[in-house]
């Protein structure tokens, strides 16, 4: 039977079953759940609701940042200073609050911060061509020593008139019973799939990832998004820096530190590729959850909190492995 | 009458003349071969023509009417489309979205705007239809052959009403089997009014599709005949200076 050139151009070569099986945020799904049916079983404190409550809030900082993260990282970039941008953001809510200012004020403060330093962040990779390690290297270091000078290097724990409020914000429950900071995240990833997959912006950040020079050719306002994605990475920090001030209730100047790494393993565990072009929210989220997952386990086998690290970073080399050997694989 | 017209154009770039008081007019279904050694002036003629320079001097007239251009997108928006040496695909993108990349379909109301795949998927196999390539809208470009992504590059060229599409070396890094397809992309082209200008190293290629041959050495051009008045032997040896000039 001849197969005629409409039949060929409409065939699909993939069906939703095989585009779900090939793709890694689907497996990392999977150890997720097994991990956690393992730790049921095996230990008694898993399965508790104050555990998985814990869990759940847990993950959220993460997840929140690996959401910005993983925008930066499709265009093929990668922000280093998200640990100090949250810290920043967290100190500069605090003292403005602490100086008697409502929580709008304190909240506006320390969202133009952190747009402040993605604007800057952009304009020096987008406009100046600096390399985003270096630029975002350099923030780190810079947005945490200005947390440094803006308290004082104090614990800030006094938040003014508007205290109770901002401890409901982050610490409350307002929606069946599930901790704030987890609706927070569940919104905020369903915001930034909708973009990535159904918006002209989204379609672009995985367009410059793809071919920069591609994107540029034909028109892509290549610039602007770049500035735009990394002020959306420091927002999501800016933003986890809000709710964690929330609930932890107080504020130091080392909260964040070393953030930046679980957050890129986070998003790289969940299928975004550090070489740019892929990555999804959802993904952000599975990763965020597989570390938050190990860590737990961790404590409640007993096992020494100084194994953490190998674990986590085994997961990383697991995952990128995987995807070498999937695109080897289709590269055949 | 002549779609684009070139009269007098010149390059220099400080005491570098890259392109010397060349000449030419092209008419709408003509597939002009654009050949020359490297360094000869083609590819700064085609820049031109692209709107990623201005001419020094000269004027280029489109539809008999003065054409400035300043950037590459002001090009398309006179009709005049670029098929890059190196196609300018993203791999991590599906055949339609490359189609459409910069010009994406959306659908909606008011300010939220959402992509409209449907219309694009639907749009791009039609145009791989009408190009008459194996090319299927969903999948990834990477996993595309050469020829398939010739059509994708091609395919760009068919979104708007394009009059002129300009062609860099696009059988250079491909199979045989693939080059024939290609040649049948441009003679498609063609069929449907579309002026193209190939610039190519590939002599067999430039012989087989092109109805006519402009010679460009030392940013000039040496000759423009028609492909059934010349040979292979002539045209090479006006590429290496072995024969000087033909008016």
């Amino acid at each position: 039977m001849a197969i005629t050139l409409d039949q060929t151009i409409a065939q699909r070569q993939h069906n939703w079953r095989s585009s779900i099986l090939s793709s890694q945020t689907f497996w990392v799904l999977i150890a997720v759940i097994l991990a956690c049916t393992f730790l049921s079983f095996a230990t008694d404190s898993f399965a508790t609701t104050k555990n998985l409550y814990n869990i759940t809030r847990n993950v959220t900082f993460v997840a929140i940042i690996a959401l910005g993260m993983t925008l930066v990282i499709i265009t093929g970039g990668i922000d280093l200073s998200v640990g100090s941008v949250l810290c920043l953001c967290s100190m500069i809510l605090g003292v403005v609050m602490h100086a008697g200012y409502s929580i709008e004020i304190g909240i506006a403060a320390s969202i133009a911060t952190a747009l402040a330093i993605g604007g800057f962040h952009g304009f020096l990779i987008a406009y100046i061509g600096m390399p985003p390690f270096v630029v975002t290297l350099g923030t780190l270091s810079i947005a945490r020593s200005l947390a440094m000078v803006a308290s004082g290097n104090t614990v800030v724990f006094q938040f003014g008139p508007d205290h109770d409020k901002l401890l409901a914000l982050g610490g409350g429950a307002w929606f069946l019973g599930i901790a704030n900071p987890v609706l927070y995240m569940i919104v905020l990833a369903l915001i930034t799939g909708f973009v990535l997959r159904w918006t002209r912006f989204g379609r672009h950040v995985y367009a410059i990832g793809g071919n920069e020079h591609a994107a540029i050719l034909t028109g892509v306002p290549v610039r602007v998004i770049k500035v735009a994605v990394y002020m959306i990475s420091s927002l999501s920090a800016g933003i986890a820096g809000i709710v964690q001030t929330g609930w932890l209730g107080a504020i130091t100047t080392n909260i964040g530190t070393g953030l930046e790494l679980q957050v890129i393993a986070a998003a790289v565990i969940g299928g975004a590729a550090l070489a740019g072009g892929v990555g999804t929210a959802l993904g952000a989220l599975v990763g965020a959850a597989l570390i938050e997952v190990i860590r737990n386990s961790l404590g409640l086998l007993g096992i020494n909190a100084f194994w953490q690290g190998c674990f986590i970073g085994g997961a990383i080399l697991f995952a990128v492995l995987f995807d070498r050997l999937r695109n080897l694989r289709q590269s055949e | 009458m002549a779609i684009l017209e070139l009269i007098n154009i010149s390059k220099h770039f400080g005491a570098i003349q890259a392109v010397n008081d060349v000449s030419f007019a092209i008419e709408p279904g003509q597939v002009v071969g654009l050949m020359g050694d490297n360094g000869a002036g083609k590819s700064t003629l085609v820049k031109m023509i692209a709107g990623n320079f201005s001419p020094s001097d000269g004027v280029m007239r489109m539809d008999d009417k003065v054409l400035v251009m300043h950037k590459p997108v002001e090009a398309r928006q006179h009709g005049i489309e670029i098929v890059y040496q190196d196609l300018a695909l993203c791999d991590n993108l599906t055949a339609a979205a490359n189609v459409f990349l910069g010009r994406e379909l959306r659908r909606g109301f008011g300010p939220i705007r959402i992509l409209d795949y449907a219309s694009m998927y639907k749009r791009a196999g039609q145009i791989f239809a009408e190009l008459k390539s194996e090319t299927r809208p969903r999948d990834l470009v990477k996993q595309m052959s050469g020829g398939q992504r010739q059509a994708v590059a091609i395919a760009r060229t068919r979104l708007s009403e394009a009059k002129i599409v300009l062609m860099d070396e696009p059988t250079a890094a491909i199979s045989v089997r693939q080059v024939a397809e290609v040649l049948n992309l441009i003679r498609h082209l063609r069929d449907q009014g579309i002026a193209v200008i190939l610039i190519s190293h590939r002599m067999p290629d430039v012989f087989d599709v092109a109805d006519r041959v402009i010679v460009m050495r030392r940013g000039r051009k040496v000759a423009d005949k028609p492909i059934a008045a010349t040979s292979p032997e002539e045209v090479t040896g006006l590429i290496t200076g072995a024969i000087e000039q033909i008016a």
